[in-house]
Order: structure tokens, then C-alpha cells, then sequence
């Protein structure tokens, strides 16, 4: 523990800010989504970082759920891209616009 | 764990749910008759949780190690969730075979969205509010995608999913911060120290990014992208319990975790970012309203403009105010649900019918369904006595009594905008001339789930003042 | 130079190019590979913060499974690759400045803040807090409700996803 918790905190706010630019700049949905994914994983450094210089083990079993829920929301997510996929052979969401996005 | 049977009698709503999704599991895989059996088990669940929620309304405690609490203005928040959904599942008995999607599937992710929903209303931990928003969100998500062959459903659920993940990673950011600056995840820690932390700026991020978060799960203004895309694509009922039950859902998870803020004992520090996204939402949704054509989507702008009246209660941040704001939320479930009940009834095969022509006339041919969705109309713009009129006249004199007149003028203007397009449909129905010869065949449990919900609206706006002071006396 | 120091510049600097360069490749596979080193620096963080329990579930849950998934789906679907900076420059430019600026504001509210005046750093509670021991009691004992609402979510999402992938259609 002889490096400031500042410096985790700057690399998890980084890569959260990677991840949203990545939601907003990409078409791609399964990129869209792997970048949720990056935004996810930087709040868990955060959480792991903090559970780590407390010592208190509460935000490492929180990273437990968000990685619980991260493979549900994989599972469906991907179900969903999969049934798009049948339906249009794309998955560019500038071209899924039968709806106005 | 339970430490009594008093503690056990105090969760029967979630255990039953919890319970009702598993025998639903094996109704559908073992009995033939599956599809008479599951929708009538499913709506006996739901009620048997509702008024069981009634009726312990009085028994508070906190359970399972400080993990949910009971009674109150939670089981005020479980009698909403499940009511709502039990008209939900008794309008789709015939119109999810209209649909084409008859999967006993929907019923059963009907059941675990709401576990979700009770699972985020009685939240003592930032634990159980992220775990129970996200089993709402997934099975909201196949939801919305359940007819995987129609491409409107695919893309709404595909919208639904990445920007509801989105929100989902803002929330994880939001619970990180919040949980370094207080150093726990414990909503009563949070609000103990609240006020010790208020000039922290890392905790206002952190609490921010909650927010944030969760203005997208209610629909309000910047981060309302989804909702018309999402209203329109997936099943009318589903759409329904989106806007009602999904946003009810996320204004209880704000209220609980930031009870504080909104019992006077300390300052409103976010009342500038609610009062914004309040008026903001509230005039875009009324005034792009006014030009769609398509009923699902005129209904979507509405529940924008809608929670941007919800937030006015929040911006208030009086005790006063969080009581209008769960009344509101009361009425608008059975209003909301009774408006999308009459679209779901009058939705021909292949969405068809569903732009406003088709309502013109209706009430030549049609007398009782005009009436009904006259009397919703009147109650969403907010025209005495309807159930609509005091949830707006409870958060309008709340944000007065905080001096935020300049707030509940707006909020008035909004709704005078609102009542045009409301009203519109109104004189279609019972002055023009029918444009389209509109042939449905009115399905029975559907006409009683939306007569049930136009009673329930006229008698919550017959007798506001028990059920305000009900809820007013359980949130000090 | 301590050593966690050293560790830390190492995988840091891992997760943070690796990450840039999953949001900027063209193809999606090779954005997948990236991700997963990414995962793979930020268990290497997680070690130098004596957090083995979670680094080895990264590991295991996130690399494994979950990216694993994700490749077959890519792999499955065989995506053209898109046209990069195509649609609306204008949008990403303006997108990546503002995520610039909120990154300079959350770098200002962070020293500002000062986290760590609250958080005395004590190695020796730090490395308690990190065992598998530890979060096991934990999650058994004040956290059951959490685990058995995981639960649901997992048996919820697998209904919604096989409903959603393979129902048959009459």
C-alpha cells in the first residue's frame, strides 16, 4: 500500500470515460456492448481499490454481483443481437432504424 | 436470516413471488393445459402478494441483516407493483395470443421483473437496488424481444438493452464512489453521513452518477432516447408495464436510497439537477406529443412529460413531496395501464390500428370503450376528479410550500400544453366521422382488466386524502 | 521504486492501451482481443491491491466465460467490418472531447477530494479483506439475500435468453 489510492482511481476514470466514448462513437452493437462491459470493469477497479485500502472486504463482494450480472446481461444481450442478426444481417445500429433511433 | 415468524410473516409478498416463479416453471413444463392454468396462477400470485402487502401495511421491520426492509411505504410500493401487474397479466390472457407470441415464458418473466421491482422498493443496501434493478432490466429486455420474428421488437429490445446497460454502468460508477467516500454500501450509512459528506465532491459525483443512472430507467428528458423506440416496438402490455411499473420501480429506488434528502432534516444539494431534467422533461414530452400519430408513441411522450411531474415532488424535497410523488405514482399505474389496455384491445393483427384515425368514431360503434378511454384521458391531462388531478395538485403545492412557486407554475403550463393532445382523442372519438371501418373483437378478461382500472382511478380520486395522509404518516 | 509501483505502471499502462485500442479497431474480433487483455492487466491490479479472490474470478468469470461468449457470437455472426469515422464525424469528435473534459473535472474532484485522508492504508486488513475466507463468510452470512436475488437474475436470464434465441415459432 505505498502508492496513493489516487492513482487507481485516475486509471478507473480513464477507462470508465474509454467506455462511454466507445458507447457513443461506435455503430457496431456487439462493440457497443463490449464497451458497457470496459465501463463496468473500470467501476469495479474502483470498488476494488477502495475495498482494498479500507480493508473491508464489502466492494470485493460487490465486484462478485457485477460480474454475476455482467454474464446474465452477456446472455441476453447476445440473445438479443443474435435475434436482430436473423431478422436483418446487420449489426451496424445506423442501420436498424426501422424505428427512429 | 429470519430470527421470528413475525420477520417471516413480513416477507410473505417477495417469498411469494419467489415461490410462484418456481411452481410457474413447472406448470409450464409439466402440465398440458398450461396456457388456462399459467395466466390465472400468475394473477393469484400477484394479488395474494398485493393484499397480503395491504394488509401487514403496519408490521415496519428490517430484515436480513439490514438488507430489505418491510412495511410502509414499501408495502405501499408493493401493493402498486403487484396490482399493476395483475391487470398487466389479465389484459395479455387474449392479447399476447393476438400477438403471437402464446409462451408461457411471459408470464413467468412477468414474475421475476416484479421480485426485481420489490427487491429495489424495499432496498436497505445499494446491494439489493443493483441486484433487483438489474433481474427488472433483464427480463424486461426479453420482454420487450419476446416476438423475435417481428424486426420492430428485435430493434426495441436491442435499443432497450445497450442503452439500459449503459445506465447500468453509470449506476456501478455512481454505488463505487458513493461506497469510497462513506465507506460502506448501507443506506441508513449513507444518510447518517450525508450531510458530513454533502461538501465531499467526490460523494456529489458519486451520487450524481446514480442519478444519472437512473434518469434513464425513468424516462426523463436527455435520457429519454428509448422510451418512444421502446413503447412502440415491444407488446402493448409490455409497454405498459414499462412506463408504469418499470418507472415506479426506479422513482422508489431514488426515494429509498435518497430518503434524506427529502425529509427537510438536511437541505435538497440536488434540487437545481432535478428541478432542470423536471421542466425539461416535462415540456418536451407535451409538446412532441402533440405531433405523433402513432397512439403507442403519443402514449410514450406522455410518460415523459409524466416523469418530469414525478420529479417536481422529488425537487420539492419536503416529506409533503415524496408523499404526492408515490400518490401520483399510484394513479398514473392504473390510468397509464387502462390507456395502453384500451390500445392492446383496439391493436388489430400485425399492429395495425394503432394510429389515431383509427380512433375516430370509435364511439358510435364502440360506446363503452370510448367512455373508458375518455375518462383515462381526462385523468392523464389532470381534470378534476380524477385520480390524475390530485396526484399533479399534491407535487404542485408540495414544490409551494418549498418556495419553488416558479416550479409549479411551470409544471401547470406543461399540463395546460398536455391537455390538447389528451383531449384531441376525446373529440375524435365522440365528433368525427369514422375514417377506417375498425372491426375488433373486444377480448372479455382484457375490457375487465381496463374497466378495473378506470375503478380503481375514480376511487382513488373519490377519496385522495386517506391515501395521501396513509402515506404521509409512514415517510417522516 | 517500490515493487507495487512497478506493478502498477506495468499493468496499468496494459489496461489503459488495451482499452483505447478496443474502442478504436474496425474489427470486431480483434476489439474482443483487446478487452480481454484488458481484464488480464486489471487482475494484474487487482493483485498488487491484495484482492486475489477477485483477480482469479477475472480470470476465470470475465476472460473465460463471459469474453468467450462473446467471441463466438462474433464468430457466429461474421460482421463486416465498419467504416470507421464514417457517419457523423462532427458526433464523435464532439464525443471524445467531452469525455476529455469530464475526465479532466473527475481528475480535479479526485485530488481535490483527497480519498486517501480516510483510507489509512493497513496491509495487513487489506490482505484479510482479499481471501477467498473472508468473502465466502461474507457471502454466506451478511449477504445471502444478494446471493439468492443472483441467483434469480441467473435463472431469469437464462429463461429470457432461451426465449429470445431458440423458441420455436408456430
Amino acid at each position: 500500500m505505498n502508492i496513493p489510492i489516487e492513482y487507481y482511481l485516475i486509471l478507473s476514470g480513464f477507462m470508465f470515460l474509454v467506455g462511454v466514448a466507445g458507447v457513443l462513437t461506435r455503430r457496431n452493437a456487439i462493440i457497443v456492448f463490449m464497451s458497457i462491459e470496459l465501463m463496468l470493469n473500470s467501476a469495479n477497479l474502483s470498488l476494488v481499490t477502495f475495498s482494498s485500502y479500507m480493508g473491508n472486504s464489502t466492494g470485493q463482494l460487490f465486484v462478485f454481483f457485477v460480474m454475476t450480472v455482467a454474464a446474465a446481461e452477456a446472455a441476453v444481450g447476445l440473445a438479443i443481437i443474435l435475434a436482430m442478426f436473423r431478422n436483418k444481417l446487420t449489426l451496424n445500429i445506423d442501420d436498424i432504424n426501422i424505428l427512429k433511433w | 436470516m429470519l430470527n421470528n415468524f413475525q420477520e417471516f410473516y413480513n416477507i410473505i409478498p417477495i417469498l411469494l413471488i419467489g415461490a410462484g416463479f418456481l411452481i410457474s416453471l413447472l406448470i409450464e413444463m409439466y402440465f398440458k393445459k398450461s396456457d388456462v392454468i399459467l395466466p390465472w396462477f400468475t394473477i393469484l400470485i400477484f394479488l395474494a402478494a398485493g393484499f397480503h402487502a395491504l394488509y401487514a401495511v403496519n408490521s415496519v421491520s428490517v430484515i436480513f441483516q439490514n438488507m430489505l426492509a418491510t412495511g410502509g411505504i414499501v408495502n405501499i410500493f408493493y401493493i402498486i407493483f403487484t396490482f399493476g401487474a395483475a391487470i398487466v397479466a389479465l389484459l395479455s390472457i387474449d392479447y399476447i395470443k393476438k400477438y403471437g407470441t402464446y409462451f408461457g415464458e411471459y408470464y413467468i418473466l412477468l414474475q421475476t421483473s416484479i421480485l426485481g421491482m420489490m427487491l429495489m422498493a424495499g432496498a436497505k443496501d445499494l446491494f439489493m437496488i443493483f441486484l433487483g434493478l438489474e433481474l427488472m432490466s433483464v427480463s424486461f429486455y426479453s420482454l420487450a424481444g419476446l416476438n423475435r420474428k417481428r424486426l420492430k421488437a428485435n430493434e426495441a429490445s436491442l435499443k432497450y438493452f445497450l442503452l439500459g446497460a449503459f445506465a447500468t454502468g453509470f449506476i456501478v460508477y455512481g454505488i463505487a464512489l458513493i461506497y469510497g467516500t462513506v465507506h460502506s454500501t448501507s443506506i441508513d450509512m449513507i444518510a447518517s453521513r450525508f450531510y458530513e459528506l454533502s461538501s465531499d465532491k467526490l460523494f456529489i459525483a458519486g451520487i450524481l452518477l446514480f442519478l444519472i443512472g437512473f434518469s434513464f430507467k425513468i424516462a426523463a428528458f436527455p435520457f429519454h432516447m428509448w422510451v418512444p423506440d421502446v413503447y412502440e416496438g415491444s407488446p402493448t402490455t409490455i409497454a405498459g408495464l414499462f412506463s408504469t411499473g418499470g418507472k415506479a420501480a426506479a422513482f422508489s429506488a431514488i426515494i429509498v436510497t435518497l430518503g434524506v434528502l427529502f425529509t427537510g432534516r438536511i437541505g435538497n444539494i440536488l434540487m437545481p439537477y432535478l428541478a432542470v431534467i423536471s421542466v425539461l422533461s416535462m415540456f418536451y414530452g407535451s409538446i412532441v406529443a402533440i405531433s405523433q400519430d402513432n397512439i403507442k408513441r403519443m402514449l410514450a411522450y406522455s410518460s415523459i412529460s409524466h416523469a418530469g411531474y414525478l420529479l417536481i415532488g422529488l425537487a420539492a424535497g419536503n416529506s409533503f413531496g415524496v408523499a404526492g410523488v408515490i400518490f401520483y405514482l399510484a394513479s398514473y399505474t392504473f390510468m397509464n395501464l387502462g390507456a395502453f389496455g384500451i390500445v392492446a384491445l383496439i391493436e388489430g393483427k400485425d399492429e395495425s390500428n394503432l394510429t389515431l384515425k383509427s380512433f375516430s368514431g370509435l364511439a358510435s360503434r364502440y360506446p363503452l370503450l370510448a367512455a373508458l378511454f375518455s375518462i383515462i384521458m381526462f385523468s392523464l391531462a389532470g381534470i378534476p376528479p380524477f385520480a390524475g388531478f390530485f396526484g399533479k395538485y399534491y407535487v404542485f403545492i408540495a414544490a409551494i410550500k418549498s418556495n419553488l412557486t416558479w416550479l409549479a407554475i411551470l409544471g401547470v403550463l406543461s399540463s395546460v400544453i398536455s391537455v390538447y393532445f389528451y383531449l384531441r382523442i376525446v373529440v375524435l372519438m365522440y365528433f368525427k366521422d369514422a375514417e377506417t371501418d375498425l372491426k375488433i373483437d373486444v377480448s372479455k378478461t382484457g375490457l375487465a382488466a381496463v374497466i378495473i382500472s378506470v375503478l380503481l382511478v375514480i376511487i382513488i380520486g373519490i377519496a385522495p386524502g386517506t391515501i395521501i395522509d396513509l402515506i404521509a404518516f409512514f415517510f417522516k | 521504486m517500490s515493487l507495487q509501483l512497478i506493478l502498477f505502471i506495468l499493468f496499468g499502462t496494459i489496461s489503459a492501451i488495451s482499452s483505447v485500442l478496443m474502442i478504436t479497431r474496425t474489427n470486431a474480433l480483434i476489439s474482443a482481443l483487446f478487452l480481454i487483455l484488458n481484464f488480464a492487466g486489471l487482475s494484474g491490479l487487482y493483485l498488487t491491491l491484495n484482492a486475489q479472490f477477485i483477480a482469479v474470478t477475472q480470470v476465470i468469470v470475465y476472460a473465460g466465460a463471459i469474453m468467450v461468449l462473446f467471441l463466438f457470437v462474433i464468430m457466429l455472426l461474421k460482421p463486416e467490418h465498419e467504416k470507421y469515422f464514417s457517419h457523423q464525424p462532427k458526433l464523435k469528435i464532439f464525443a471524445f472531447f467531452i469525455a476529455f473534459i469530464v475526465f479532466i473535472q473527475l481528475v480535479f474532484m479526485i485530488f481535490v477530494s483527497h480519498p486517501s485522508q480516510g483510507n489509512n492504508a493497513n496491509v495487513a486488513a487489506s490482505v484479510k479483506a482479499g481471501t477467498i475466507e473472508e468473502i465466502g463468510k461474507q457471502l454466506y452470512t451478511n449477504y445471502v439475500l444478494p446471493f439468492e436475488a443472483a441467483g434469480y437474475l441467473l435463472l431469469a436470464a437464462t429463461i429470457g435468453a432461451i426465449v429470445l434465441a431458440k423458441k420455436k415459432f408456430e
